[in-house]
């Protein structure tokens, strides 16, 4: 596809196909008709049902307040499309550019759009994840089951880690006054994401609203009675706690397996591409017809010395959505490049949490603004000298102060102060456990002598 | 960076002789981001800029952080939030918003809608039998003073009083020393002691009463923040009392003026009763009720567009020239009530985002739309109309209009 | 109808939870929880709360309805 003549004929008949039908497919599909293509465009999605929004379904949802029915996405506009929805995609074949669903079907594109996004790790032991009582929460039908198990009133909820959404989870039990025992590993909640500052000021609000708070230790096992209903859990340091609803919420796994004998760069990693969104192929060459995006693509950023990155942010999603479908429709010269900051939030004991930037790659962490012990205040995060990401608490319209200052490598710690800047103002070190293993052991064996040769073929791990 | 042209443009937007049509000065002073004048202050007029600056917690709304204040009306000794910066200005607000809207009394400005709309068909009613209405006195300044006064526990009867101070006050906030006489500035002084005293007077008397009045929450009322101690309610009260006066008069009059030159316009709300909410968004870009924010403080230096503003500088931010920024807004001089992505300036942004914005938006929307369904044929007299002295808050002194066969 | 806020750009300005109270709420100070599919009767207050956003943080559907996709069974 390297005439205009070619590309103008794509945008009219070509054929799109987008595997995975949630907020990043959705968002392509529709920037896909306002950049003007009117070819054929399927949607492939492993969940029937219109595509929806998931932050609710660990807040709004839980509460009681919202239906888990009722988060479908709104549109922006008709996308014409046909929808291939309740079978997932098995196989990418790209030598006849070829979507190979489970069930047998074979569907041709000309470019293909990669946003299956990751599903929620389960429960390790599957007997134990098998309890009655025993939850996690991704979809909507999840969401629902918890939804209706803390509605019965529960004696006591276990939250089985500590990152934003065990924490916001904890945070509506508290609100629905049902007692939760929340257990973390690291050495506080939100830890591996914001740092052990930021770390310590979580716990304080956790246990300020009564969550027993548990760091350090590790659930080993989630006993159930003899009706097969979850009734205790059991940790490293050989403690108990009796429970009726232990939620699982350790993280996600991304959705790369059918990937699997593509020639594409996909691991539990994601997929990795250029920031043009363009999916990389197993040697780290970039493709012509292939994209991604959304939380399984994994893109360099300029900012963050051109390091991959794979962020399971909804705003993430949606730009990137925007920046796929605009390439996967324009000329080399006229691509773009996916140069957002991330931006997160978090919603949980009435406190806003919001991050902009990558608060993981930093050295230090510093308050430049607000009150810690009020739970109001902004934090910046320097690496070798300049800002790398900030975090908000109750202090969200600050922040884009300090988007800028990370774009334009301001230095670290901020030298001009503030009128609400914490008198005891000091860097102190940021602190993350040490770096999570996302996959043990080569994922890739090199191959070859020759430069011409050379060639990179997958090596898989047993998980 | 210039300083040789922008500060005659700026001399000559401030004069009384250009309100009625600033925004070709405004699109003169935009050539020039980031103008330093002759005094040493700083002019922004540009709509990134004055967003990104808005949201710098180096800003200060705090006037002891100007190297040189002027001993201008500015000058209080309990500032109201808005002349605070954080944490002060954080813990005043969340103390009044306590009583005004979310989280804590979310249904305030909902709930009104029954007195709004009588306030505005009342005064309507009273149009019948005139030959000539006037827009300003007969309708968009009385109608949001008396729902200003209901809403803060102010005695309605008491208007013609506090009228005249708001008007000193207003006056005198634009004071320049150099060619105004310091009359000005004296009744802008003595207004707001006058003011002041009146309305801890009030107070005085809501102590250990509790009512439904802001004025009696805020006096009674104890938060996890505590209690506003009496100078600051009085402080806070004075500020809503002349924003809840002097801003939405002129966005329901812009309205009108701007309606009745896009006839067009007109006709569709009539038709459409919904277009008004698009509409008043595209008035707070188009025609704002509150042209400049006169200063801020640089609390340390400051760099916008390349430009290092020093710390304890004067900063004047052009918010109505901000929202007709071309290079924001597609086609900026035109009305255009179906404009999308209409992030416009005319409430301000950041921490001081303007407290009353809803109600203004609502009072805004209810008097449009009933204007526009029972007035007949309405005409200008005078087109431009006559205009206040104030380049601040900027609007029509009177709105003449004719309807029916008349 | 559906509703969806991009709560990455919302600031917590609240203007929406003062004009349409029973879609938008604030749990605490800053933090917007809202209902994605509010009833229809709160039409108009969610469409003026979504103009009212200083951040144009809130999309309504634009379709209202329609484009619902066939649900594909699995064969």
């Amino acid at each position: 596809m390297t005439s205009a003549d070619n590309l103008q004929a794509f945008k009219r008949d070509g054929r799109i196909v987008v595997v995975g039908a949630s907020l990043a497919g959705l968002r392509a599909a529709e920037a896909l008709r306002n950049e003007g293509f009117t070819g054929s465009l399927t949607m492939i999605g492993d969940e029937l049902g219109e595509p929806y929004d998931r932050p609710p379904l660990s807040k709004q949802v839980l509460t009681g307040w919202v239906p888990a029915g009722g988060t479908k996405l709104p549109r922006r506009r008709d996308i014409d499309a046909e929808w291939l929805l309740g079978v997932p995609a098995g196989g990418l074949d790209l030598a006849t550019n070829h979507v190979l669903l489970t069930d047998g079907r074979k569907i041709p594109f000309d470019r293909v759009l990669i946003s299956t996004g990751v599903r929620a790790r389960p429960w390790f032991v599957e007997s134990e994840a098998a309890l009655d009582g025993v939850f996690i929460v991704r979809t909507r039908e999840h969401a629902e089951g918890l939804q209706r198990a803390l509605a019965a009133g529960p004696s006591r909820v276990l939250v089985i880690g500590a990152g934003f959404t065990g924490s916001e989870i904890a945070s509506i039990c508290r609100e629905r006054n049902i007692p939760v025992t929340v257990a973390e590993l690291a050495p506080a909640p939100l830890v591996g994401a914001l740092g052990a500052m930021i770390g310590e000021v979580a716990a304080d609000m956790q246990r300020a609203h009564g969550v027993d708070l548990r760091c350090g230790v590790k659930v080993t096992q989630l006993e159930g009675d003899a009706q097969g209903r979850l009734r205790r859990a059991h940790f490293d340091d050989g403690s108990t706690v009796d429970a009726d609803v232990a939620v699982v919420a350790l993280g996600g796994i991304r959705n790369t397996e059918w990937l699997r004998d593509s020639g594409l760069a996909a691991g539990v990693w994601g997929i990795a591409c250029d920031t043009g969104c363009r999916a990389l192929d197993l040697n780290g060459l970039v493709t012509d017809d292939i994209f991604a995006a959304g939380d399984v693509a994994r893109c360099p950023n300029p900012i963050y010395e051109y390091r991959l990155i794979s962020l399971e942010h909804w705003a993430n999603a949606v730009e990137q959505a925007e920046v796929a479908a605009h390439n996967m429709v324009s000329g080399q010269a006229d691509r773009w490049p996916h140069l957002c900051l991330p931006v997160f939030w978090s919603i949980q004991f009435g406190v806003n949490i919001k991050s902009v930037g990558v608060p993981t790659f930093a050295d230090e962490v510093v308050v430049t603004q607000g009150s810690v012990p009020d739970h109001r205040f902004v934090a910046a995060y320097g690496y070798r000298g300049r800002v790398t990401a900030a975090v908000s608490f109750d202090n969200a319209k600050w922040l884009d102060h300090y988007r800028r200052l990370i774009e334009t490598a301001a230095p670290f710690p901020p030298p001009c102060p503030t009128p609400d800047q914490p008198a005891d103002m000091k860097p102190v070190p940021v602190d993350f456990p040490g770096p999570v293993l996302l996959a043990q052991g080569a994922t890739v064996v090199v191959t070859g002598h020759d430069p011409s040769e050379r060639r990179v073929t997958a090596a898989y791990q047993h998980r | 960076m210039t300083t040789t042209e922008t500060p005659d443009t700026l001399r000559r937007i401030l004069d009384y002789s250009s309100r009625a049509d600033p925004y070709p000065l405004y699109a003169e002073l935009r050539k020039t981001p980031v103008a330093q004048q002759e005094d040493g202050s700083y002019v922004i007029s540009t709509y990134r800029e004055l967003a990104d600056i808005l949201h710098n917690p180096h800003l200060s709304s705090d006037s002891r952080n100007l190297s040189h204040p002027t001993a201008g009306a500015e000058e209080q000794t309990t500032p109201a939030f808005i002349n605070l910066d954080p944490p002060e200005h954080d813990r005043l607000r969340r103390l009044a918003m306590r009583h005004f809207g979310p989280p804590h009394t979310p249904g305030l400005v909902t709930g009104m809608e029954g007195a709004l709309t009588a306030a505005v068909s009342s005064l309507i009613d009273d149009f019948a039998g005139k030959e000539q209405i006037d827009i300003v006195d007969d309708f968009a300044y009385p109608f949001p003073v008396t729902v200003i006064c209901h809403l803060l526990g102010v005695p309605r009867e008491d208007e013609p009083r506090f009228h005249l101070w708001v008007n000193d006050l207003i006056n005198s906030i634009d004071y320049n020393p150099k060619t105004d006489p310091k009359e000005k500035l004296d009744k802008g002084v003595q207004a707001r002691k006058d003011l002041h005293q009146y309305l801890g007077g009030l107070l005085d008397q809501r102590h250990g009463r509790p009512g439904d009045d802001l004025l009696s929450r805020l006096a009674n009322d104890d938060g996890p923040d505590g209690r506003m101690t009496d100078e600051e309610i009085v402080a806070t009260a004075n500020l809503l009392l002349i924003a809840g006066h002097e801003t939405t008069v002129n966005l329901i009059t812009n309205g009108m003026l701007t309606l009745l030159r896009h006839p067009q316009v007109l006709q569709r709300l009539c038709g459409e009763p919904d277009l008004v909410v698009p509409l008043v968004e595209e008035l707070l870009r188009y025609e704002p009720p509150v042209h400049i924010i006169p200063w801020r403080a640089a609390y340390s230096d400051i760099t916008v567009a390349g430009t290092v503003i020093p710390k304890g500088s004067r900063i004047m931010l052009m918010l109505a020239s901000g929202s007709r920024d071309p290079n924001r807004f597609h086609d900026p001089d035109r009305f255009d009530p179906d404009r999308r992505d209409n992030q416009h300036l005319g409430f301000g942004s950041g921490i001081h985002l303007c407290f009353g914005g809803p109600l203004a938006r609502r009072e805004t929307q209810i008097a449009l739309s009933e204007l526009v369904r029972r007035l007949d044929r309405p005409r200008l007299v005078a087109d431009p109309p006559p205009y206040r002295r104030s380049p601040v808050l900027r609007g029509p002194i009177h709105l003449h209009i004719e309807q029916g066969d008349g | 109808m559906r509703v969806v806020v991009d709560l990455s750009r919302c600031e917590g300005y609240a203007q929406c939870a003062f004009l349409a109270p029973d879609a938008f709420r604030m749990h605490g100070e800053e933090a917007l929880m809202y209902d994605p599919n509010p009833d229809d009767a709160r039409r108009e207050q969610v469409l003026r709360a979504a103009a009212a956003c200083p951040v144009q943080a809130i999309l309504v559907d634009q379709l209202e309805g329609r484009d619902a996709p066939a649900e594909a069974s699995p064969s």
